[in-house]
């Protein structure tokens, strides 16, 4: 197989704009006669699916959630980068660029970010026309906040819960869309497999999630916009639900997952207090603005913070990055927490914690100010962990937040498969080996607002159609599949719980394949994986039936798949032999302690196909070509 | 510390629910309540019983989905706080501890403590919206919007639609949410072409979903996870006023042939 990714030729400021004078259009009337599904509402899904039905198309769209606004992007905090350069700091679509391939550790295309960049503006203007409450000044312009891996202002939020506000754009969107009668929206809905025909993807097979019912929708076009997979972690920042199951289903219907060992671990979370916990929580980059973060210089040292004094602490950011300090990236924070953990000047209980402290700030702009810039975050960090922050430095953490590899998509956003698409978290496209703070919301959005729709139309011009029916007997053939899989994870009556496997798979990957990885490790989850999966297909319980509400059922569902994309991800890590962003090989890395890429061997997108169960996935490259930057070594020092 | 737990279990919409009781062990006061109801359902699935259906999804107070009534009270009493951030801290060893689905006509159970809220989807859908398509938008700059709209535009958009004001109102009425997102919209220079339009649609929305009508207990605001004042209610029925009365307006204008 030969990966075209498709990046137009020409200087790289021109691409995008000459590639949508080349696409074909599709006639106003004609766009009615075409059907797309997408799958999953959050930012990406939603602003997809309203936009779509926004020109014309006829919109199905599904979510596991009770209602379209609930998807995860809800719990985004801190902000949405965008060029705007409204502070005149020297912002412009190029920093931006040049900013998240940096940032990306130079494993992303070049061709897609700066398509990324420019498109950004255009997003907080769409925004703002919907009446997303953007912070302002007193003059009544915009705000905006510094985020992590940037030395310009360029971040723009709405208090803590930016992607609240965001998403809520996008859901009133599409509310719009479904009360006009444009999209058909089927919530409670789990896609659990793909429809091809003749090779092109034409449809889902979902279950009701209410009702058990499993059926069947046909399409011209399947958008996936299902989000990440930190979740195959157990512990992450994700929601309860988030899963990997409507892209791995892709996946083994042959489209080829991309960078599958690039997983973001945020650096500021909230420490894990028992084996009770459930998820999770995220305190958001935008504190590092105003906390410093620092740990004891001696290790095991007891005291209480307060008692430390200024000259026994190491503020270790600031240490090792003066010009970024507390701003470094999230790769390089996490690892940087790590380190001081593993030497033994952790904090908190078990020494798994590093204070992230505002008595500094408190002093500097007083507390008011800090509480209307942080307040709900504070009372959130206050309602887990029970310490009021304000007095008390916060614990955190490091956690798995974010997952830059996906479904292999080209410069149209389509994977391998013609006709299926893939946005937002979901593909792999944008962030190379790290996200950038605050770019996760700009990359959903410009997908479904402003790329998404121009290509879908290429493609539905530019390749003959033949309508596609749920009553076809390739829909029928996978709907029986999937009622097969679905029973048989009621009748294997086993003794252990669907959520042991999910913690016990959680825990091998934080260990084996987590902030740091080595080829030992890897190598013995590559073991241990196939047999608790086979100890899952043995031994599970599941109780209840299918002709029902099962929560229970849907979750074993998601960690069986779990089970099987898990492997992807170790092997992913095993055969990237060099450090890059968020994939730390211990084995690879510089005198200082920096990750150490081996831009000879290993500048390529890693995309793996499917190859039958329990046969090893088959590796293509496709080689990352940089006609505009150097690749250089990351520094942030 | 160990509890006793009577939770409200309920096959399906059709089939009439009971309470039942459950003992829940070893609970640790870090836990969230939504994590002790896991611990309680991974004994339950042990013994082979089927465990307690609840909604819950972001775990993290934003996301809307988690909805128990908790010893009678919607999202369990702590202020501004959804059951997900909800602490056992706040429990003493052997409380009994009842819970609950939302109970409102317009929110029917779909089994134990999950309920359905399509309805306020359906009111979103009638004009909770800024009637903008992609592309359509001017430069987000060009127009100023005074940081104290803006901010209480924010404190009203803050909503996350849980539907605890409904389940706490003795008329399952659903003002504080639609008044949330009429106030939210009709603040912003943005939402002002529509202003009126929505007002009423939303308000009709509402009716017909059959929820109850506002009698000013305020209980709502005292169950908002979100902490939404009272006070959107009455800014909401002054639009809706105004719009009723330019209405009466615009009908005898076209009346007189206008």
């Amino acid at each position: 197989m030969k990966l075209d990714a498709k990046i137009p030729s020409g200087p790289l400021e021109r691409k995008w704009e000459r590639y949508q004078l080349e696409m074909k259009l599709v006639n106003p009337a004609n766009k009615r006669k075409f059907d797309v599904i997408v799958v999953g509402s959050g930012l990406a899904g939603a602003s997809a699916a309203a936009s779509l039905a926004e020109l014309g198309y006829k919109v199905k769209c599904f979510c596991f959630q009770d209602s379209p606004r609930r998807a995860h992007s809800i719990a985004a905090q801190g902000g949405i980068n965008a060029a705007k350069n409204y502070q005149n700091d020297g912002d412009s679509v190029y920093r931006l660029f040049y900013d998240t391939i940096k940032g990306g550790d130079f494993r992303a295309r070049e061709g897609n970010v700066y398509r990324l960049a420019q498109v950004s503006a255009g997003i907080i203007d769409q925004c703002v026309a919907q009446g997303v409450p953007f912070a302002r000044e007193y003059g009544g312009l915009l705000a905006n906040r510094s985020f992590g891996g940037a030395q310009v202002s360029r971040t723009f939020y709405a208090r803590g819960q930016t992607g609240q506000q965001l998403l809520l754009g996008a859901y009133q969107a599409l509310s719009r869309q479904i009360g006009l009668g444009n999209v058909k929206m089927f919530p409670r809905t789990e896609m659990l497999d793909l429809v091809l025909i003749d090779g092109h993807a034409k449809g889902i097979v979902v279950r009701d999630l209410v009702t058990g019912e499993i059926s069947s929708h046909a399409g011209d076009a399947v958008v996936l916009a299902t989000g990440g997979y930190g979740n195959v972690f157990y512990l992450s920042t994700n929601a309860r639900g988030c899963n990997v199951t409507a892209t791995y289903r892709a996946f083994k219907r042959g489209a080829v997952f991309a960078n599958p060992c690039y997983t973001q671990i945020h650096p500021t979370c909230i420490p894990v207090s028992g084996d009770h916990q459930s998820k999770l929580t995220l305190m958001s980059e935008s504190l590092r603005n105003d906390g410093r973060v620092w740990v004891p210089k001696k290790r095991d040292d007891k005291r209480p913070s307060q008692e430390i004094p200024e000259t026994e602490r190491d503020y270790y950011l600031e240490r090792k990055y003066p010009s970024y300090g507390n701003l470094a990236p999230r790769d390089i924070s996490s690892r940087a927490a790590k380190e001081a953990c593993d030497d033994g000047r952790g904090v908190g209980p078990g020494g798994l914690g590093v204070y992230l402290d505002f008595a500094d700030a408190i002093k500097r702009v007083s507390e008011p100010v800090i509480r209307e810039r942080y307040g709900n975050l504070f009372d959130m960090y206050e309602k887990i962990t029970g310490e009021n922050a304000y007095q008390t430095p916060m614990r955190i953490y490091p956690a798995v937040h974010y997952t830059m590899g996906g479904l292999w998509v080209d410069y149209n956003l389509m994977s391998n498969v013609p006709g299926l698409f893939v946005i937002g978290e979901a593909n792999f496209s944008d962030h190379g080996a790290n996200r950038l703070g605050a770019s996760a919301l700009m990359q959903g959005l410009a997908d479904g607002y402003f790329i998404l729709p121009y290509t879908i139309s290429n493609y539905f011009a530019s390749n003959k159609q033949t309508k596609a029916k749920a009553d076809q007997t390739e829909f029928k053939k996978v709907e029986a599949e999937v009622s097969v899989r679905t029973n048989k994870f009621l009748a294997i009556e086993g003794k252990r719980t669907v959520t042991s496997f999910h913690r016990e798979l959680g825990k091998l990957l934080w260990d084996k394949c987590g902030m740091a990885r080595d080829e030992a490790g890897l190598k013995e989850a590559l073991q241990k994986i196939p047999a608790l999966r086979e100890e899952f297909w043995r031994n599970v319980k599941v109780t209840g039936g299918s002709g029902s509400l099962n929560q229970d059922l849907e979750q074993a569902g998601r960690v069986a798949d779990y089970l099987e994309f898990a492997e992807l991800l170790c092997l992913d890590a095993l055969i990237r032999r060099e450090s890059c962003g968020g994939h730390f090989r211990t084995e690879f890395q510089t005198e200082e302690g920096e990750a150490l890429r081996d831009d000879a061997n290993f500048s390529f997108v890693s995309a793996w196909e499917f190859q039958g169960t329990d046969q090893p996935p088959m590796l293509h490259k496709e080689p990352l070509v940089y006609e505009e930057l150097k690749m250089s070594q990351r520094s942030y020092k | 510390m160990n509890l006793t737990l009577r939770v409200w279990r309920q096959k399906n919409a059709h089939t009439p629910g009971e309470f039942r009781e459950y003992e829940a062990t070893g609970i640790v006061p870090d836990m969230s309540f939504l994590e002790m109801l896991d611990v309680v359902n991974e004994g339950l699935i042990a013994r082979g019983g089927e465990p307690i259906a609840f909604d819950s999804d972001c775990r993290e107070g934003i996301c809307g989905t988690c909805s128990l009534v908790i010893n009678g009270i919607p999202h369990g009493g702590q202020r501004g706080t959804t059951a997900c951030q909800l602490h056992m801290r706040h429990f003493k060893d052997g409380d009994r501890i009842t819970i609950e689905p939302w109970r409102a006509r317009a929110f029917p159970v779909l089994r134990d403590l999950v309920v359905d809220r399509s309805p306020f989807d359906r009111i979103v859908q009638s004009g909770g919206f800024v009637s903008v398509n992609t592309g359509q938008a001017v430069d987000a700059n060009c127009l100023p919007v005074p940081k104290d709209d803006s901010d209480l535009a924010m404190d009203a958009a803050q909503c996350i639609g849980c539907g605890a004001c409904v389940a706490a109102c003795k008329n399952a009425s659903a003002m504080l949410f639609v008044a949330a997102k009429v106030s939210h919209l009709n603040l912003l220079p943005q939402g002002k072409a529509e202003k009126d339009r929505r007002a009423l649609n939303m308000v009709k929305a509402m009716d017909e979903a059959g929820f109850g009508n506002c009698s000013v207990t305020g209980s709502c605001e005292a169950v908002c996870p979100k902490e939404i004042s009272l006070d959107f209610i009455a800014r909401m029925n002054r639009d809706y006023a105004a719009a009723l009365l330019k209405g009466k307006f615009h009908a005898k204008a076209q009346a007189a042939g206008g």
